[in-house]
């Protein structure tokens, strides 16, 4: 049985309590992107300015349980500065982390076996403890899809 | 305490089970109730020995088996203060029963700019069917707003209900534990030539029903929250409502004839009831009617309130300003269903953690998303007790509450 302390770890309820990267960006030239989580009503809010191919700043509102908040902050110091390219492969490799494979429903449940490779993952490790309590996935999730869907946003307004 | 409560805590099997190493602590039967061992022994006994589909066979145990599910819908009836069994039609629960209103009966009668009144503390299953239905027929909806004691605030009634074909409301909220004055709503809607629709899912559990005293037009019961299986409730309507009113579901039960160019339904109630229906079910919520019955719901009622009293001062005790508690103070009508949040510990945090320490509440909108707008906040944690939970179940939730406040401690 797992415990609170695979769940809560320290680093996780620092974020929860001192969140990184709060605040809001001027829309345009940022995108706003809001995320939901409907079951428990979590809200996370990001203001992205994506310039050249990289994420040069991340602002995040939004509220929520501790695990939903410490996940968008620990998103926001990780992507914050990063290229596209890598900010993406750090959505696939903390999905893989939490153990969602995108691949599974084309039947190709190999492809995303590798996603954590040569992924350096950082304090993010911290949130693996989730898994083990499946309804809270969701709302470590939160962030990083809001996050696909912002870089989404902005590729197809770019192009 | 107005009965032994040891003694029902002892009917109920799962209530000896151990979470995490600790004593299990039930405290979520607001959104569904544990079930005592005669109704798993009801159902048991079905499966073992009479079961076969009903109103079907001719062979003694379809007979049985039609004569126990037949005489579940007469229990009910009886537990409701219907005038008879055929005013009960069977469905999966409250939800299933809406829809039901809202697919034969308002689809019948309702056309665009009609007027539907629903509450600020409805419960989705008596949001949404509407929703559906006003962006299918362009019906109005309008809601009853609340006071800042969390009841409603009927101040403005009379206008909201002028020109409304249907007024649509909670006997008692799954959040609040706010309990309505029913028969004085139920006038306000016929007073404005209205009918008047009752979820009763939250109350039927916990006090007497009297569906001739509420004289409401349509009342919604659900099993699972008064210790029957899930999958079974009931839709009580006025019988010649049930006549007029257009089958829901089609399919086998529900016709007397089926020919190339068209049917003939059943009669009422059968006409609602499509498909083989939650037989065991069915039969496994009579039962739970007759161990509510042996307790007698006037003591229910009694224990509830005792326990709620003694909660509310329990958590103003230890907890003071740190905790809001979303719900009327008065114990007069309220239910044993009290909804709080801790300043800045979301109630996600906080029912994980009880959990740890084998108390399960509810942490989220709890289906009701308008009202979680109307008290500003977006999620709520909530505690629900019954007829099986004591005070020492109340201890081991301030506890356990002490101990998420300790562990999120800034």
């Amino acid at each position: 049985m797992p415990g609170l302390e695979d769940l809560y770890r320290e680093i996780i309820l620092d974020h929860y309590r001192a969140p990184r990267n709060r605040g809001e960006l001027p829309v345009p030239p940022a995108y706003k992107v809001e995320g939901f989580n409907p079951l428990c009503g979590d809200e996370v809010v990001l203001y992205l300015d994506v310039d050249d191919g990289v994420v040069r700043d991340v602002r995040t509102s939004g509220q929520g349980c501790s695990i939903s908040q410490a996940s968008t902050s620990m998103m926001s110091a990780a992507v914050k500065g990063q290229p596209i390219d890598d900010a993406r492969q750090l959505i696939r490799a903390f999905k893989a982390l939490m153990s969602i494979h995108e691949s599974k429903l084309e039947g190709d449940g190999e492809a995303d076996e590798h996603a954590l490779d040569g992924v350096r993952l950082g304090d993010l490790e911290a949130l693996q403890g989730v898994v083990k309590f499946p309804v809270r996935i969701k709302c470590a999730t939160l962030a990083w899809n809001t996050l696909e869907q912002g870089l989404d946003e902005a590729a197809t307004t770019a192009a | 305490m107005s009965f032994d409560v040891a003694r029902v805590q002892a009917d109920f099997p799962i209530l000896k089970r151990q979470v995490h190493g600790k004593r299990l602590v039930y405290l979520d039967s607001a959104s569904s109730s544990q079930k005592p061992v005669a109704v798993l022994d009801a159902m048991d006994r079905l499966y073992r020995e009479s079961y076969a589909n009903v109103h079907r066979g001719v062979y003694a145990i379809s007979e049985e088996a039609t004569a126990a599910y037949e005489g579940a819908r007469a229990r009910l009836a009886q537990f409701l203060g219907a005038g008879s069994p055929s005013e009960i039609v069977f469905t999966r629960n409250v939800t299933e029963a809406i829809n039901l209103v809202a697919h034969s009966w308002a689809r019948a009668n309702l056309a665009a700019g009609d007027v539907i009144v629903l509450t600020e503390l409805e419960h989705h299953a008596n949001i949404v069917p509407w929703h559906i239905l006003a962006a299918e027929r362009g019906v109005e909806v309008r809601w009853v707003p609340l006071t800042e004691e969390f009841r409603l605030d009927t101040s403005g009634l009379s206008q909201l209900l002028d020109g409304a074909k249907l007024f649509a409301f909670s006997a008692a909220s799954n959040v609040l534990g706010t309990m309505n004055d029913v028969p004085a709503l139920v006038e306000a809607a016929h007073a404005a030539g209205a009918l008047a629709l009752v979820d009763a899912a939250q109350f039927a559990p916990h006090r007497r029903l009297d569906v001739g005293a509420w004289n409401a037009d349509f009342v919604g019961i659900t099993g699972h929250k008064m210790l029957g299986p899930t999958a079974i409730g009931a839709l009580w309507a006025r019988p010649e409502l049930l006549e007029a009113m257009p089958p829901f579901l089609g399919g086998g039960e529900m016709i007397r004839d089926v020919r190339r160019d068209g049917f003939t339904p059943n009669d009422v109630p059968w006409k609602f009831e499509a498909g083989t229906m939650p037989i065991a079910e069915a039969v496994g919520l009579g039962a739970a009617i007759d161990y509510l019955e042996g307790i007698g719901m006037d003591a229910v009622a009694e224990h509830e309130i005792d326990l709620t009293a003694y909660a509310l001062r329990a958590l103003d005790d230890r907890f003071g300003d740190r905790i809001t508690i979303y719900g009327p103070r008065s114990i007069e009508q309220r239910g044993a269903t009290i909804s709080f949040n801790f300043a800045g510990i979301h109630a996600h945090d906080i029912s994980q953690v009880v959990d740890e320490h084998g108390v399960c509440v509810r942490a989220g909108h709890h289906c009701a998303k308008p009202l979680m707008q109307v008290l500003g906040v977006p999620a709520t944690t909530r505690a629900s007790m019954y007829v099986y939970n004591d005070e020492a179940d109340v201890d081991a939730l301030v506890e356990a509450l002490a101990a998420a406040e300790r562990f999120f401690a800034i």
